[in-house]
């Protein structure tokens, strides 16, 4: 039996009909058949003849030179987030691609469809210690999906169909190819073969009828359930489906940090965020819940705090495509593997229409509770310094359809409490690995996988010093991202956690840093300062009317929390409003 | 409550995959007892033995993991009381007339004999082959290796034909709709 399941039959030609291109040839025209239009990379030693090759195709497939190999592959996750692709790297042998593998564990563990093309010596030079030599397949083993290592020209095409299926296809991931120097300057008959079935790997399990038809029936039997709605509702494009099954079943609905925007936020059963820093209801409600509905949803611990009291009155209904999530974390009493497109409408049509306003009403009270604690006097202009709050309500207020990108920490939890959505694919953050520096090469590749949508990235000062440098690819690139920059002068939350559980040891979380005006200017990139409550306004509206990147730095208060929040480890009904 | 599992993987004939499926092991915190790779009966298919003591929903999480990874076809886990497991052992001992005793009573083999050491060999269950070398060490082992532990399912299923078969399955299911779809 074989195992080549590539489609279409090898061409009947003659040899001689097909073209005979470089390795590094056949690499480009793979990308133009998987409909590539962006890569984002970064030259070096083994991957020259690539770009070489790249040079003829410079009016067909358009490159992004970033500052910094990480910052490639978080530009192509945003690129892949925003518009729904595959996102595409390339870079170059040892440093450049060991400065890849944050980007890759960021994507692993957030789901992200990147192939990622590493340059690599001579396979003759291979094991020993050459220039530029490191063993990547090893280093990436654990932090892609799949990866490879070719060797010949004649298998570039096939390797490379691989990649771009597995990355696609079931819960997306990232892929590495690893390609040595002489199989890019190899020469190859050229025909590409899309893959889309390999023996090995089941991208989207088989439906279990009997798993669906006793969901249905917990969800008919429930009088307090609750739906959990993960990424892989956006990433299996089910938002239709799963408004369809929220507005027959008429079950209140919560999002993780990466499911926000699957169900606009003014959606009449939608509950808030889930987690550490979300909203109060959800949290607080999940003591009292008899049924969470997980839509495509991993049970990360920043949701759970603790998983042995999450939903401790509740049986659970995990609906997921990754069969290795199921009794991961948290045990399913109802497991519905496979696509949650397919699954939702099978179980949307087995259940009975519900009207659950009591239910809902339960969660308004715990909104208007947190509204009047929290979100009203975060939001509104108090006190002698602008709070973090109370910028992202004001630049969601003016950019009311913009894809939210966000750094990590504060700013992260402050904009997507804030931020409101109004469609799909509205929030690029980094959920798992929570990687500073993530947000501006994430928001420049969202900008470009998107380009007809803003692109707000908030960013603290922390995190923007860590990936400062793509502010050379704004303007080499004129990629217009407006960035918000919240200057408290501090890694803050780091410093949160110090005052509230580091008896306020601040040790090392204060940043002097340096003058952001002039780093905005040297890079040609507008700037504007807001340090007052009452120029806030027109501070956005100026960031909204310039075309192009804009730099708003907000001054805020130093040591403003955020809250609510689940004290680590602790079960999430302990939330604290302070 | 830990008990003994033996994870029989099967996968694709591909480069760095014990290193792969070994990384799930330590990702996971699991410790290897055992492990043994070789081809499998068919051509082009791997197989790996791998033997642990673990809680049962850790090994059932540790299963789905390792299915997980694109190059591995399938994985089946076992009790040792649906296997049959061996293990093979050379011992290099002093001789002596005890030695001798020992060897016609264990039913072990007689590789090499010199003037001074004899080499032996036993295959067995890992319990038998422990019990021969305590047996043995009064009368000076001066070397002991032991494989790892290779297993065959008493089951008469043949799952691995029956997996390949409905992939084969899935694939003409796969040709067909392409064909639909008015590709080749």
């Amino acid at each position: 039996m074989t195992n080549d399941y590539r489609d279409n039959s090898p061409s009947s030609a003659e040899p001689a009909a097909l073209p005979r291109i470089s390795g590094s040839e056949a690499v480009i025209r793979s990308f133009l058949a998987e409909g590539v239009d962006t890569v984002f990379g970064y030259p070096g030693g083994s991957i020259i003849p690539v770009y070489d090759a790249l040079y003829d195709y410079r009016d067909k497939l358009n490159h992004i030179l970033v500052r910094h190999e990480q910052c490639a592959l978080h530009a192509a996750q945003g690129y892949a987030r925003a518009g729904g692709r595959t996102g595409v790297c390339i870079v170059t042998s040892g440093p450049g691609a060991t400065n890849t593998v944050t980007g890759l564990a960021d994507a692993m563990l957030d789901s992200t469809p990147v192939v990622l093309i590493s340059g690599q010596v001579g396979s003759k030079s291979l094991g020993t210690d050459a220039f530029q030599e490191v063993n990547f397949i090893e280093i990436t083993q654990s932090v892609t999906k799949w990866n490879c290592q070719v060797k010949r020209a004649e298998d570039i095409p096939e390797a490379l169909a691989k990649a771009f299926y597995i990355a696609s296809s079931g819960r997306p991931g990232p892929v590495v190819v690893d390609i040595t120097k002489d199989a890019q300057v190899g020469m190859t008959d050229f025909e590409y073969r899309p893959v889309r079935f390999i023996r090995s790997y089941r991208p989207d399990a088989e439906i279990d009828e009997s798993g669906i038809l006793e969901a249905a029936r917990l969800i008919n039997l429930s009088r307090k359930p609750m739906a959990l709605i993960g990424q892989g509702v956006i990433l299996g494009g089910a938002e239709k489906e799963l408004r369809e099954f929220l507005e027959k079943s008429g079950i209140p609905a919560a999002a993780t940090l990466l499911g926000l925007s699957a169900l606009p936020s003014d959606h009449p059963q939608y509950v808030g965020m889930l987690g550490m820093h979300g909203n109060y209801a959800p949290n607080i409600k999940n003591r009292d819940c008899d049924l969470l509905i997980a839509v495509g949803m991993r049970f990360d611990d920043r949701v759970t705090g603790d998983p042995s009291k999450f939903g401790i009155n509740a049986k659970i209904i995990h609906m997921e495509i990754d069969p290795a999530e199921i009794n991961k974390i948290v045990y399913a009493d109802v497991a519905v593997t496979g696509d949650v497109k397919r699954t939702l409408p099978m179980l949307t049509e087995k259940i009975a229409p519900c009207d659950r306003k009591a239910w809902l009403e339960e969660f308004r009270v715990c909104r208007n509770i947190e509204r009047e604690e929290i979100i009203e006097p975060a939001v509104s202009p108090r006190g002698p310094h602008l709070r973090m709050g109370e910028v992202v309500d004001a630049v969601a207020q003016r950019f009311d359809d913009a894809i939210l990108v966000t750094d990590v920490g504060q700013q992260q939890m402050f904009a997507s409490r804030y931020f409101r959505f109004k469609r799909t694919r509205s929030i690029i953050t980094s959920g798992g690995l929570g990687t500073m520096g993530f947000g501006l090469p994430a928001a420049i590749g969202a900008k470009i996988g998107a380009p007809d949508r803003d692109v707000c990235l908030f960013v603290g000062d922390g995190g923007l010093q860590m990936t400062l440098q793509e502010l050379g690819t704004i303007f080499q690139s004129q990629v217009g991202v407006k960035i918000v920059l919240m200057n408290n002068g501090y890694l803050g939350m780091v410093r949160q956690w110090q005052e509230l559980f580091y008896d306020k040891r601040y040790s090392f979380t204060e940043l002097t840093n340096p003058d952001f005006e002039l780093i905005a200017r040297a890079n040609r990139i507008p700037y504007r300062l807001v340090e007052r409550h009452e120029d806030l306004a027109e501070a956005v509206d100026e960031m909204k009317r310039c075309e192009g990147a804009f730099l708003l730095e907000a001054r805020v208060e130093r040591e403003e929390n955020v809250f609510p929040m689940v004290p680590a480890g602790m079960p999430v009904h302990d939330i604290r409003l302070e | 409550m830990e008990k003994e599992f033996i994870i029989i993987i099967f996968s694709e004939n591909k480069v760095g995959l014990l290193s792969q499926i070994t990384t799930v092991f330590t990702h996971r915190n699991v410790n290897i007892e055992s492990l043994t790779a070789s081809e499998s009966a068919i051509e082009g298919i791997h197989k790996y033995t791998v033997v642990v003591r673990n809680d049962p929903e850790k090994v059932a999480n540790l299963v789905k993991q390792i299915e997980k990874k694109i190059d591995v076809l399938k994985v089946f886990c076992y009790t040792p009381d649906e296997v049959v497991l061996q293990e093979l052992a050379l011992y290099k001992v002093q001789r002596s007339r005890n030695v001798e005793d020992l060897v016609r009573r264990h039913n072990v083999r007689i590789l090499e004999i010199h003037d001074d050491y004899i080499v032996l060999e036993k295959t067995g269950h890992r319990d038998e082959i422990r019990e021969l070398y305590r047996m043995l060490e009064p009368h000076g082992v001066y070397q002991f290796v032991c494989s790892g532990q290779v297993a065959i399912i008493k089951s008469r299923r043949e799952l691995l034909n029956e997996y390949l078969a409905y992939v084969d399955e899935r694939y003409k299911e796969h040709r067909a709709r392409m064909a639909a779809n008015g590709r080749d």
